[in-house]
């Protein structure tokens, strides 16, 4: 039982798939202006990396092992197609401000990263575990890029005014950088930082040392 | 074990059989949920159009507002309304050859190519069969994205009840500021029209509004660090107003001959 918990934790800070494995980066950028959006995509994202593990691993030992991918993205996009479809049913405001972004969870890296590196390899349960624990991953950096940028850009939290705007009436000068795309970049390296000073074993060794330089420079 | 998944059989067997679980699943969601998503669209578009014509009432439904709104539709050249047959989208009509109006670079002010011939216009009808108010669906290109809105008058044709765009991609905190309800309360009582009914006047100017200066009523405060989609809001405003938008129409209905 502790090997379950252990596969669904882990990817939360000590494997993320965003900070260690730097997978699922685009969207991120994209979905995280505000918390709700940030929270229904983190949702579809669970939902899609759980089950299509789960179904990976149902079948992983009759896939072919030279149409193992194409197999793989199969199921991925037809549970991406229900995700959508079930968002625009239930929670179609949501779904209108995510737009392409639903369909795009196909080519999320960390889905299909996901069902070859454990599917492949691991019973179905587990597997459901690890697609929950990767998603819920994905889903803490969301949901911390989502907040700095919609305190600080808008000034809101879940659409609550938190800080009032001088649009509004209010005090707050909205940061403009933080409502737009690139500004998650900033904020996704400051996350790898903390977790990275937080627990060190992460840090990659440099691909090159720097050699000594031994010229003896003119005087 | 797997060394006999790799035969031709077991590969195609694998396939058919995947794609047939995986074709029924996805289309037994989209055909499930498909009312459900139809009935979701048709709400959004029904509390846009009360948003727009400023009828809010929390504790009625928006179905229960929406009936005091009589939907009609409307010829743009002949600006009469006219029948359609049910089912009629406007949206693809603006994409149908047979069904649409090219517009020229010169006429096209709000940059989109083509408009459908017949809109749909939503009137709010007091009880003697007078117009209170009309909402005209409007669209026109921002800097980004194409803008889709709703633009409601009052009685006399020319005063502004209300602008709302209900689906636009501009920046978000500069352009995208066309929502913040502030800038949406510059609108209302602002006039469409100078003495000639033809020629909207209407337009966003750089910097606020005084009021003590000369057309304070045609001019509304720009978006600030987003030029282009204020630009976009004055064209749009501008070419739906306009004779090749609705201003025919506005006309025969001002003269009672719609």
């Amino acid at each position: 039982m502790s090997k379950t918990k252990d596969v669904l934790v882990t990817p939360i800070f000590k494997n993320n798939p965003i900070a260690l494995q730097i997978l699922g980066v685009c969207s991120a950028l994209a979905v995280t202006s505000n918390m709700a959006t940030a929270l229904v995509m983190t949702l579809a994202v669970i939902a899609v990396t759980a089950f299509s593990n789960f179904f990976v691993s149902l079948i992983r030992n009759h896939i072919p092992g030279n149409i193992r991918i194409i197999v793989q993205m199969t199921i991925i996009a037809s549970l991406v197609i229900v995700v959508d479809q079930i968002l625009k049913a239930f929670a179609y405001e949501i779904s209108k401000q995510l737009s392409v972004f639903v369909g795009l969870i196909i080519t999320n890296c960390i889905v299909m990263g996901r069902a070859e590196a454990f599917a492949m390899k691991n019973p179905p349960i587990p597997s459901f575990m690890d697609g929950i624990g990767n998603g819920l991953g994905y889903g803490a950096v969301l949901m911390f890029v989502a907040f700095f940028r919609e305190l600080f850009g808008s000034g809101s939290l879940f659409g609550v005014e938190i800080l009032p705007l001088v649009n509004n009436g209010g005090w707050y000068q909205g940061n403009g950088l933080m409502l737009l795309p690139p500004s998650a970049f900033f904020l996704i390296g400051i996350f790898i930082w903390i977790i990275r000073t937080w627990k060190p074993e992460q840090v990659e060794k440099p691909d090159f040392e720097m050699a000594p330089n031994t010229k003896k420079e003119a005087v | 074990m797997s060394s006999n998944n790799d035969t031709m059989g077991k590969t195609l067997l694998v396939t058919i059989l995947l794609c047939v679980v995986c074709s029924v699943v996805v289309s037994a969601a989209a055909v499930i949920l498909k009312p459900k998503q139809v009935a979701n669209k048709e709400l959004d578009r029904k509390s846009n159009i009360l948003a727009a014509a400023g009828i809010s009432d929390p504790s009625k439904s928006v179905d229960e507002l929406f009936k005091q709104i009589t939907t009609k539709y409307v010829d743009l050249n002949t600006g009469k309304f006219v029948d359609v047959p049910a089912g009629y989208d406007d949206a693809k009509a603006a994409k149908d050859p047979q069904q649409n109006v090219r517009l020229s670079r010169q006429e096209d002010q709000a940059g989109i190519k083509t408009i459908a011939q017949i809109k749909p216009v939503y009137l709010v009808q007091g009880d003697n069969g007078s117009v209170e108010k009309v909402v005209l669906p409007v669209h026109g290109k921002g800097l980004w994205s194409t803008m889709y809105g709703f633009l409601a008058l009052e009685g006399d044709l020319n005063t502004v009840v209300g602008l709302g765009f209900f689906s636009h991609g501009e920046t978000p905190g500069l352009g995208g500021e066309v929502d913040n309800p502030a800038w949406k309360a510059l609108w209302p009582g602002k006039e469409v029209y100078g003495e000639d009914k033809t020629d909207p006047q209407i337009r966003l100017i750089k910097g606020s509004v005084d009021a003590s200066t000369s057309n304070a009523e045609h001019k509304i405060d720009g978006l600030s660090g987003a030029t282009l989609t204020s630009n976009g809001v004055t064209n749009l405003v501008q070419f739906w107003m306009g004779e090749n938008g609705y201003a025919p129409f506005l006309n025969n209905l001002r003269a009672g001959e719609a």
